[in-house]
């Protein structure tokens, strides 16, 4: 009697050590070789045949197909540069430059990878449509309150993901955050 | 009390192996990946057009609203494809997926360096089974090695403003992935 209970104590924690652990995982979208820039995380060798088993897990259970590293890479920000995580209620501030790449996408998404809806059909920016600085540095809003400038218009969502996508860029496996990837930074200006 | 922190530790070791071991098997078994979801609307060894993302609906989740895109579920099994994929103004990129969705190879159009990105898809041993002495074969000719039998090429153009879109999608209508051993569609 007292081994039959040991075991199935023994099994109970390792169900729940092990499916926990594996919920985890994908939840958070856990990989290795994470490249993390300020508040912007890109995982470049998910989008190559090395891809670990984390990763594919992760893609299969999300249902996307990933960025392939030959055509860009894709960095993503759900917090903004204090750790505060991306509330569409209030009015954040994405300011800088972006590394050097053919074109980039800026996209706004709810946590399901859905596009939110809004009045004037936005869900992001490309790199032609931006309004920039005169040093070629640029400003972008993302508010649910229309505001001039480049607005990015959140539909107020609770919480939202950014994604930044580069293509055709230099960016890759090999590298290190440093001053020649700089990514915009992200700040909360005001909530209400 | 010691037995029962012994049972614990085994427990958790035990759950370490059942960690892995369901990290490895789930895209074998799940349902709802990008594969799964566009083999339902989507033909084999065909282009189709993928309907724009909105807020209400999109293909699959994360895709980025300012490309044209389109996907060619391939089935190797009958033999080699031919993809040719004209280039749009902005940005065109064609990328490769295995059955499992992980992304093999990716090319984009100045990589090459055409008006016309094309290549040859086939597995491993299609391509050792290629006569070695064809001449038109390194010249021309850009072979893709799938891993899988099946899988997906995700043929994308960038519509760098909205209004550029219908020129983007126009150029991805273009896009061709036929068997190679079909006669060409006469123009």
């Amino acid at each position: 009697m007292r081994l039959l209970l040991g075991s199935l104590f023994a099994l109970v924690v390792a169900a729940v050590v092990g499916l926990g652990a594996t919920y985890l995982a994908l939840t958070r979208g856990a990989a290795f070789g994470p490249l993390t820039i300020g508040s912007w995380t890109a995982w470049p060798k998910t989008g190559t045949a090395d891809a670990d088993p984390y990763a594919r897990a992760s893609i299969a259970r999300i249902g996307r197909l990933p960025t392939a590293l030959g055509d860009g890479v894709a960095f993503s920000a759900s917090a903004d540069d204090n750790g505060r995580p991306l509330d569409g209620r209030c009015d954040v501030v994405l300011a800088g430059v972006t590394p050097a790449a053919r074109f980039w996408t800026l996209t706004l998404y709810n946590g399901d990878g859905e596009l939110v809806a809004n009045s004037i059909k936005r869900s992001g920016f490309t790199s032609q449509e931006i309004v920039r600085h005169a040093d070629g540095s640029f400003e972008i809003v993302a508010t649910p309150r229309a505001n001039p400038g480049n607005w990015l218009p959140t539909g107020g969502v609770v919480r939202y993901v950014l994604l930044l996508r580069l293509y055709d860029t230099a960016v890759g496996v090999s590298t290190k955050a440093g001053r020649e990837v700089p990514m915009p930074t992200v700040n909360v200006r005001s909530c209400p | 009390m010691i037995r029962w922190l012994l049972l614990a530790l085994g427990g958790a070791l035990l759950g370490g192996i059942v960690h892995l071991a369901t990290i490895i098997i789930l895209p074998r078994t799940a349902t709802q990946d990008a594969y799964a979801r566009l083999s339902r609307s989507v033909p084999v060894n065909t282009v189709a057009p993928l309907p724009e993302p909105t807020a209400e609906s999109a293909p699959m989740p994360f895709m980025d609203p300012a490309f044209a895109s389109a996907v060619c579920r391939y089935d190797l099994s009958q033999g080699p494809l031919k993809l040719s994929v004209p280039v749009s103004l902005a940005y065109t990129s064609v990328s490769f997926y295995t059955r499992y969705d992980v992304a093999y190879y990716a090319i984009n159009d100045r990589a090459a360096g055409r008006r016309v990105i094309e290549l040859d898809l086939m597995t491993v041993e299609q391509h050792s089974q290629m006569p070695e002495d064809e001449e038109i074969t390194a010249a021309d000719r850009l072979i893709v090695e799938s891993p899988t039998l099946t899988g997906l090429i995700a043929i994308r153009a960038l519509a760098p403003e909205p209004g550029l879109m219908p020129m983007a999608q126009s150029a991805i209508a273009n896009a061709r992935c036929v068997r190679a051993d079909e006669p060409k569609p006469s123009r």
